[in-house]
């Protein structure tokens, strides 16, 4: 298994969808054959349309806000004491994560093919508010499927999809998180799919999906490729990206451009994450060997039991709870582009006061467990490694979650 | 010699009526309840889909769901299912049965293993929701090789181009999904709408037994008569969730549903 060189990642499956030959394809129901093929063919001939690609970068720089600051984080650096620390900002855009990217054009998508209403899942409730926010700006109808759960820890965005007309479908099947809230909303589409547009929210689900959400989040790297050249003059020599990984479309689309580099002068690393210290549920498949097997109709590392059925996960980040990986990731894991390690939950809050602390930065939890990660590496690295972390989501809708864990001092002094 | 899913169409049509095809989650309520739920409703029906229990199901409702969820709450595994179909089998009315169920389970237990236990317990016949034609082409090889039926969906979104390939890639039974909906929705659309695209998929491939699901509930079963089969689901399982909540006997109660139905159609 090898990731091809000059080809993007999200073509390189192949006939039925697998990268790699194993990963990813189209587990779904009959009922949802014809329209994925639909979003097929609409995808493959939009991509390479000038002007849709223009209309597209139009809403992403004037919408969206591009590009999104990439700063180098000073303090942080000389705390830690070892490789330059520097983050792309990617919370700057508009919503407050990377998660409208994807939205933006699932909704220019919907739109050209004349659907009037669009669903979505949803963990820790970006994807769905961003979906809530590009349907309006869209004149489309919009639903959003949630976790009962996780409609409880993060209360913030719930009363922003709300805000933005969309409706809020609590999921109260199984465990109550996002697993649940993306086999509801497949359900939804199954019943509906005549009339109604789907959005995954991450690089997960029916192979389609994850092209189109790698695709869109790419949008990072392309910023970013040009940010490293103003700043160094050229891709730096020692380059180290961290991400977190739940579904993977925020690193996916951090490391895309970067993937004809050799591992050696760019290297990706994942953070999934680890769950509670002392608990055995966590959502890091990758990092923990779990098995192959079909979630949400694609075949990926999942956790699972013997038999088949999905484990539940913990985890202290909504967005990462998830028992899956995308099949991008699996690829690139079982490639070795890519190399997987796991944060738990009381190491990504620790990260997250250190930030805090040194730097006019506040990363949601899914961040702060790539930062846990960078800040541990760091050190042991050399001062010309340029490390750089994804800070894909704002701590805004954390609040609730960081007061109860930290007390109240971490949340107002932000 | 027929094979008994045949074999069981065969007989309806003798009788000038559709066979009766009944949907239960293997392990609901338990183990033991649910080989006497199978048990009892084989007086009534011809051929008896068991439900293979997933916790991420993306084509059922919320009856089935609940069913489901409650076998595996009650700990029910794979081998446990095969123990209920081979005593199922061992008693005197027995009859075809087919697993429904999706491929995450088949694909954890190996293919092969999977079908040589199929086999070996008297599984008759195989629905796998999220392994549609071309993916399952394959596999459905695999399963005509060791006698299982493996059967194909079809669906309103169905193009006329995939009804003639999965048709002819098809065993001896295709199930056709009335809707657009998961299992146990209401019927939204009429009767009249559904037997047309049913006589379409006949036109096709007369030789082929035809069965519609979704939908059909005890209001609806009669107007679909002239029909090869018609698969009842979630109305059973409505009916178990509901016998429980009530303290009745759900094994009692979904026999005189099934029995009724028969009824119906008769």
């Amino acid at each position: 298994m090898k990731v091809k060189k000059g080809i993007p990642v999200i073509d390189q499956g192949d006939r039925l969808g697998f990268w790699g030959g194993k990963f990813g394809g189209n587990f779904v129901p009959e009922t949802l054959k014809k329209p994925i093929e639909d979003l097929e063919i609409q995808f493959n001939k939009l991509k390479n349309d000038k002007n849709f690609i223009k209309e597209r970068d139009n809403y992403f720089e004037n919408w969206i806000g591009t590009p999104t600051r990439f700063i180098k984080l000073n303090n942080l650096t000389k705390h830690v004491g070892g490789a330059q620390i520097w983050s792309k900002v990617v919370s700057d855009a508009n919503g407050g994560a990377h998660k409208i990217y994807n939205a933006t054009v699932h909704c220019l998508l919907a739109k050209r093919s004349g659907k009037k209403v669009i669903i979505g899942d949803t963990g820790a409730g970006y994807a769905g508010k961003m979906l809530s926010m590009a349907a309006k700006k869209f004149g489309l109808k919009c639903k959003i499927f949630m976790g009962a759960k996780d409609i409880k820890r993060q209360q913030p965005n719930v009363k922003a999809m709300k805000k933005n007309g969309a409706d809020v479908i609590p999921v109260y099947s199984g465990s109550q998180t996002l697993v649940d809230a993306v086999s509801e909303c497949m359900r939804y589409w199954v019943a509906n799919c005549d009339t109604t547009a789907m959005c995954v929210g991450s690089t997960v689900g029916p192979a389609i999906f994850v092209r189109i959400c790698g695709w869109s989040t790419s949008q990072i790297s392309r910023e970013l490729k040009d940010q490293l050249i103003n700043e160094f003059g050229e891709v730096p020599k020692k380059l180290k990206l961290y991400n977190c990984v739940g579904g993977g479309s925020s690193s996916f689309g951090f490391w895309n451009e970067f993937m004809d580099y050799s591992k050696k002068q760019v290297e990706f690393i994942g953070v999934e994450a680890g769950g509670p210290k002392n608990s055995k549920k966590h959502a890091a498949p990758l990092t923990y060997g779990s098995k192959i097997g079909i979630l949400h109709g694609a075949a990926q590392y999942v956790n699972q039991n013997s038999d088949g059925q999905i484990e539940e996960t913990e985890s202290i980040s909504a967005g990462l709870d998830y028992p899956g990986v995308s099949p991008l990731h699996c690829f690139l894991k079982d490639t070795k582009r890519a190399r997987y390690t796991a944060a738990s939950d009381e190491e990504a809050l620790k990260a997250y006061q250190i930030v805090t602390k040194y730097e006019n930065l506040r990363p949601s939890l899914e961040p702060s467990h790539a930062f846990s990660v960078a800040i541990k590496e760091a050190k042991k690295l050399s001062k010309d490694t340029i490390v750089i972390i994804n800070s894909c989501g704002d701590a805004y809708k954390d609040r609730g979650i960081l007061e109860k864990k930290l007390g109240k001092k971490y949340v107002k002094s932000n | 010699m027929l094979n008994p899913i045949n074999l069981a169409f065969k007989n309806a049509k003798k009788e000038k009526r559709p066979a009766l095809l009944t949907y239960t989650v293997a392990g609901d309520s338990s183990k033991k309840q649910s080989l006497e739920i199978l048990k009892a409703i084989s007086n009534y029906a011809d051929i008896l889909e068991v439900g293979v229990p997933h916790n991420t199901p993306v084509a059922d409702g919320g009856q089935i769901q609940t069913s489901a969820y409650r076998s595996i709450k009650n700990g029910i595994k794979m081998n446990d299912i095969f123990k209920i179909v081979s005593d199922f089998k061992k008693s005197k009315n027995s009859k075809p049965v087919i697993f429904m169920g999706y491929y995450n389970m088949i694909f954890q237990y190996g293919e092969n293993n999977f079908l040589k236990k199929c086999k070996k317990s008297g599984v008759n016949g195989l629905i796998v929701v999220d392994l549609p034609w071309p993916e399952n082409k394959i596999f459905s090889k695999k399963c005509k090789k060791n006698s299982i039926n493996f059967i194909q969906l079809l669906s309103p979104t169905t193009s006329n181009k995939r009804l003639k390939s999965i048709t002819k890639d098809s065993h001896d039974m295709i199930y056709y999904i009335s809707m657009l909906s998961t299992t146990g929705g209401k019927l939204k659309v009429s009767p009249k709408k559904i037997l047309a695209n049913y006589n379409k998929i006949k036109k096709i491939n007369p030789n082929k037994n035809c069965v519609i699901g979704f939908g059909i509930t005890e209001k609806t079963i009669s107007k679909f008569k002239n029909t090869d089969g018609l698969v009842v689901g979630s109305q059973i399982c409505k009916e178990i969730t509901r016998s429980l909540n009530n303290r009745q006997n759900p094994v009692i109660n979904v026999s005189k549903i099934v029995s009724k139905l028969r009824k119906k159609i008769s």
